[in-house]
């Protein structure tokens, strides 16, 4: 992998329904190929805890058998439901249940292209190598 | 999963009969957040002895390291932990990183092949949890990805959580962030290198230990 000259820039878009029904393992091997691609990840919902924790397990194995790979940044935005009203937060978590966390979105770059990903609960900002 | 139960069935027996002996007491967080300074702390306030060795280079703790039998007397209650010093989880690992810091390139190799064990070795030792003092740099942004994962995967093990916001003693900390972030969990700053606070966080221990 390429380390400070790039360039371009590519992003994979990934919706929901395209993971929905991997499993654990497939839904990681999914998103770190497209990282070994050199590929920034908008993955539609969010990964679950477990799958984060395998993510990372699997991501540290690669950095000790892959040349130059460094591993990756990650950052969730979810939607804001503790300053809506209860009514909004119930249909909001009923959605959750049956459909999945679908509304919120996933970024996992290379770690030698997204420098660090600045999250705060509004905003993400995705500092980039040179 | 069988961990997963196998700590749920503990936790219910545990709940029946009210022995509360040994309790493992993981310390989770980033890397250089303190760690392995707060469990110094506690085993050399309770045990005399030290757990392990601390740096300014990050991911000094490659190994899940333990002290056994930490008693510790709080208001006239007593505890038995079993202190659980793990390295620091992060999602990417540089070795050029520690160059920085005078290693040179065959150390530093080494030392992020070594890391990267590390936290696989963390990460697998969650389950095996009673309860977790997750560990943060106080003078560091709360909403890391690391840091949500980490108590993430703890509310998913529905294993009890203590957030503590170390080195208070730096200018940057800001321990109000910490506990707007956290807003489920009590959120004690501390200043494990120098002591600060510590009967405020023995206090939380307690309160945590009560929910094992």
């Amino acid at each position: 992998m390429k380390d400070k000259k790039q360039k371009g820039l590519s992003l994979q878009v990934i919706p929901y329904a395209e993971v929905q029904n991997l499993t654990i393992a497939e839904r990681v091997k999914r998103i770190l190929n497209l990282i070994l691609d050199n590929k920034i990840v908008i993955l539609q919902g969010r990964l679950r805890p477990e799958e984060e924790a395998r993510l990372i397990e699997d991501t540290m194995a690669m950095v000790d058998h892959i040349k130059n790979f460094k591993g990756i940044e990650l950052a969730i935005i979810e939607p804001h439901m503790k300053d809506k009203d209860f009514l909004t937060q119930m249909k909001y978590g009923i959605a959750k249940k049956l459909v999945g966390d679908a509304s919120a979105l996933t970024v996992i770059g290379p770690a030698s292209i997204v420098k660090e990903i600045k999250k705060d609960p509004k905003k993400i900002d995705l500092m980039l190598r040179k | 999963m069988i961990r997963i139960l196998r700590n749920f069935s503990k936790r219910i027996l545990r709940s029946l009969f009210g022995r509360k002996e040994n309790i493992k007491l993981g310390f989770y967080g980033p890397p250089n957040a303190g760690k392995t300074s707060l469990a110094n702390r506690i085993c050399k306030d309770w045990t005399g002895e030290e757990i392990g060795v601390v740096s300014k280079v990050p991911h000094e703790t490659r190994h899940v390291q333990f002290k056994e039998k930490v008693e510790i007397k709080y208001k006239g209650k007593i505890l038995e932990f079993k202190i659980v010093d793990t390295p620091g989880i992060a999602t990417k690992i540089d070795y050029e990183d520690f160059l920085g810091f005078g290693l040179k390139k065959k150390e530093a190799k080494k030392r992020a092949k070594e890391a990267t064990q590390g936290i696989i070795e963390s990460i697998q030792w969650l389950d095996d949890m009673d309860a977790v003092v997750v560990v943060l740099d106080a003078a560091e942004n709360p909403y890391s990805q690391v840091n949500i994962t980490i108590i993430g995967n703890l509310i998913a093990r529905k294993i009890p959580v203590l957030v503590v916001a170390n080195k208070i003693d730096l200018k940057k900390a800001d321990v109000k962030k910490f506990e707007s972030t956290f807003p489920e969990y009590e959120v004690v700053g501390i200043s494990a290198k120098e002591g600060t606070n510590m009967d405020e966080f023995y206090e939380a221990l307690f309160k945590l230990a009560k929910e094992v």
